[in-house]
């Protein structure tokens, strides 16, 4: 009972740890209709040169406003504006959150 | 005395900022389209008149978001304004900047001012700002800017005459630029200034970042380039983006101290509610379907009754000439090659201009970028980007625009696949050998009670076309192994009204360059052909008239008859007819003949030539040229000599249909694809591919049907 107990508590707490550790900063292809987050960074250079001069600079807040029917891509509002991308390509953004 | 050079001023801006609009207000119909020396990139450039009745070169460069280019047209910009000391260099610069969206606009604006041209930066959509609650201090702008600045909106006109006396007045380029150049590279800058004699810091900067956009260059100081920035080892691209970082960093600080009222931008909630219908699932691809449907039905029924009254005009003018001139090979090459050489261009004019019609239409109203948005998914799975949509669509009334609308693609494999599937989808040269030779096989007939055959048959056509375009293009994305990378990183604009005006520009514009750039082609190929079918080996052409007056006399022939006798006799035995006979083994397992070979190598230039070059073989007399009627009724009697029955079963018309469908019929396009691709190795590729699908499908369809 008490080994079947700590087993339970101890899977619980490195569930926890995986979810922890494996845990990355949240990226706007994670983001939902409507949810607004602060740029943080890019993941890919090469991109994120084409993201800056389109505007997407870090500290700067983003709103996911949806996604094309099949999910990809995605529709976003950033510095007054609305912008469409892959979600790959969202993926590459990070954000505060 | 010399006359002083006409001013030029070059039109820059981010897309969708409303430079073609301010382009058609400040130049109006004195527009005229050339290429810019050198490369294939359309130039659109037209005079505008200054208070003082002077006259400016006003010169409209493709839309950018910065001087680092992303795609082929994009480079033309960074080519031209780098280029400081060319005869073809603008004068003056004139950034146009969304007003409601400053800061982006601002980041071209910057650069463009470091680069050293004396620049000037019309704010547009002024009145969208004042809607929106905003408030610019321009005095203090153009201050901090050191530039004159001015207000204006393209759509309505409103502030193009302060726009012109800001143009007419003396600018100098800025002295202090707006970013200082990082430490690392004032070295290789400094001694690139020195070898090649360049004005300033960022432009020689610009000179090591870009190493594709030097073409201007000598080949002696392109290799001073490189000298320096290996020597210096100078990666292009590797400070872009703290360059950008610290543009903005600029930018949202000179807009800290300039923005009066803060933005307000609710009144663009109309344009998130529209998108909640067009980009809906269900609605938004119901809604695109059913534009398809009214373009495709506009192209083919609307534009039948001009395409006909051209048809009657030209046949009219053919044989006025016959008429008016002395009879000769003069008046036959102009009456039996010019003039039918243009009507067969002129007669596309309609289709072009309402497809057209509709692609500004969706492209000024902001809906063409949802259909990107919405197809975008669908087309990469067969190695095609939401933007070859356009071209496809392009692609139905015909290839030549379609082709040259590719160039929106940034991805080299995308837009060459792109390129490479466009000509299978079924233009509209297509439609008249379709239309005789579905009306030859198949019957009349309602099948379930209300689809008609005929139609049905026309349908399949489209979609086969269609459905080929999508597997070769599946199948090319599978072989062609690039690394560089596809990304689809595009604004959608608030959409708009359509300014009916620019949709009439834009009209004119495409109209006039296929009836230039394609008319040449099929012009100079019509003539070839007026001697291929004039002229024969030997003198029997000469003696035409008397051999087949000995060989009919037992006849009793009409007038008419006979004359039809001695026209296909002329045309059996000119060289196009031996060419069709040396031809004959080759297409016998398709089910053709040597006439029928013929028709083949005449539609080589363009495939519309089918239903002419059928009509004089099967000796009809040019009186009855339009007459479908009786070239259909004429071709349904022809006997095939081997079998005893006629010559157009349901095998070898449906085989015909198949190889019309497929097989790359047209010079025009072929010269566009090298133009394009800059080089020999697609259009070949394309032709050999395409003529190899065709000759393969119409063999097994005349296999399966027979």
């Amino acid at each position: 009972m008490l080994r079947t107990g700590t087993t339970y508590i101890f899977a619980l707490f490195k569930f926890n740890l995986n979810k922890i550790m494996v845990q990355h900063p949240r990226n706007v292809s994670e983001m939902r209709p409507g949810d607004v987050g602060i740029i943080a960074g890019f993941t890919d250079e090469y991109l994120s040169v084409k993201l800056m001069e389109m505007g997407c600079l870090p500290g700067i807040p983003v709103r996911f406003n949806f996604r094309a029917p099949f999910g990809d891509p995605v529709c976003i509002s950033v510095s007054g504006y609305e912008l469409s991308l892959r979600l790959e390509e969202a993926a590459t953004i990070s954000i505060l959150n | 005395m010399t006359i002083p050079r006409r001013q030029k001023v070059a039109l820059v801006g981010n897309p969708n900022s409303g430079k073609s609009s301010l382009f058609n207000q400040l130049t109006g119909l004195k527009q005229k389209i050339g290429n810019f020396p050198g490369v294939t990139v359309e130039k659109r450039s037209g005079l505008t008149s200054l208070a003082d009745g002077s006259k400016l070169e006003i010169i409209d460069l493709p839309g950018i978001y910065s001087i680092y280019p992303r795609s082929l047209d994009e480079r033309i910009v960074s080519e031209i304004l780098l280029n400081h000391h060319a005869p073809t260099t603008p004068e003056k610069v004139v950034v146009i900047a969304d007003a409601t969206n400053l800061k982006r606009g601002l980041l071209l604006l910057s650069q463009i001012v470091d680069i050293g041209l004396p620049t000037i930066l019309a704010l547009n959509m002024m009145d969208l700002v004042a809607r929106a609650g905003i408030s610019y201090d321009i005095k203090a702008l153009s201050r901090k800017l050191g530039i004159p600045v001015v207000p204006i909106n393209a759509r309505m006109g409103i502030g193009l005459d302060e726009l012109k006396k800001a143009i007419a007045s003396p600018v100098s380029a800025t002295a202090k630029p707006i970013f200082d150049i990082w430490d690392e590279t004032k070295a290789p800058v400094s001694e690139l200034r020195e070898s090649l004699g360049i004005d300033n810091d960022y432009e020689a900067y610009q000179f090591l970042e870009q190493p594709q956009s030097l073409k201007f260059l000598s080949k002696k100081e392109q290799q001073i380039v490189d000298e320096v920035r290996n020597r210096h080892q100078f990666f292009p691209g590797k400070f872009q983006g703290a360059e950008t970082i610290q543009r903005y960093s600029f930018i949202q600080d000179l807009l800290n101290e300039v923005t009066l009222k803060q933005t307000d931008f609710s009144w663009k909630n109309y344009s998130r509610k529209i998108d909640k219908v067009l980009t809906h699932k269900f609605w938004g691809y119901a809604l695109f379907f059913g534009l398809l449907f009214l373009i495709f039905q506009a192209i083919f029924a609307w534009a039948t009754v001009p395409m006909d009254m051209i048809d009657v005009l030209f046949s009219d003018l053919s044989r006025y000439l016959h008429v008016v001139l002395p009879e000769g090979p003069l008046t036959s090459l102009l009456a039996e090659g010019i003039v039918p050489g243009m009507g067969g261009i002129i007669i596309f004019v309609p289709q072009i201009a309402i497809l057209f019609a509709f692609i500004s239409i969706l492209e000024e109203s902001g809906y063409m970028a949802r259909v990107v948005f919405l197809m975008d998914k669908l087309m990469r799975r067969f190695g095609l980007n939401g933007k070859s949509v356009v071209p496809l669509m392009s692609g139905v009334a015909c290839a030549i625009p379609a082709i040259m609308a590719t160039r929106t693609i940034d991805n080299w494999k995308e837009r060459t696949i792109t390129i490479f599937v466009t000509p299978l989808m079924s233009c509209s040269a297509r439609l008249p050998v379709f239309t005789i030779l579905i009306a030859l096989i198949v019957p009349d007939q309602k099948a379930l009670g209300f689809f008609n055959l005929q139609g049905l048959a026309l349908m399949g056509l489209y979609l086969l076309g269609f459905l080929a375009a999508l597997g070769s293009a599946w199948v090319m994305k599978q072989i062609i192994r690039v690394r560089e990378r596809s990304f689809l990183i595009m604004e959608l604009p608030t959409y708009r009204v359509p300014r009916w005006s620019n949709v009439g520009y834009t009209i004119v514009e495409k109209t006039k360059a296929f009836v230039l750039e394609a008319g040449k082609v099929i012009m100079a190929i019509s003539i070839i052909l007026w001697v291929l079918a004039s002229y024969g080996p030997g003198d029997k052409l000469a003696n035409a008239r008397e051999t087949v007056l000995a060989e009919s006399e037992s006849l009793r022939l009409t007038e008419q008859g006979l004359e039809d006798r001695i026209a296909a006799y002329k045309l059996e035995n000119s060289y196009a007819g031996v060419i069709g006979k040396a031809l004959e083994p080759a297409i016998r397992p398709l089910g053709y003949d040597w006439k029928i070979g013929i028709a083949l190598i005449t539609s080589f230039a363009a495939r519309e030539v089918f239903v002419g070059t059928m009509a004089t073989i099967y000796s009809i007399g040019s009186a009855d040229i339009d007459d479908d009627a009786t070239i259909k009724s004429r071709m349904k009697e022809e006997v095939n000599p081997d079998t005893g029955g006629p010559r157009f079963t349901p095998a070898v018309g449906f085989s015909l249909l198949v190889f019309y469908l497929f097989a790359m019929q047209c010079m025009s396009t072929i010269a566009v694809v090298y133009r394009e691709t800059g080089g020999w190795k697609w259009p070949l590729l394309q032709l050999l591919y395409m003529t190899a699908l065709a000759y393969v499908s119409a063999w097994v369809v005349y296999q399966v049907f027979s």
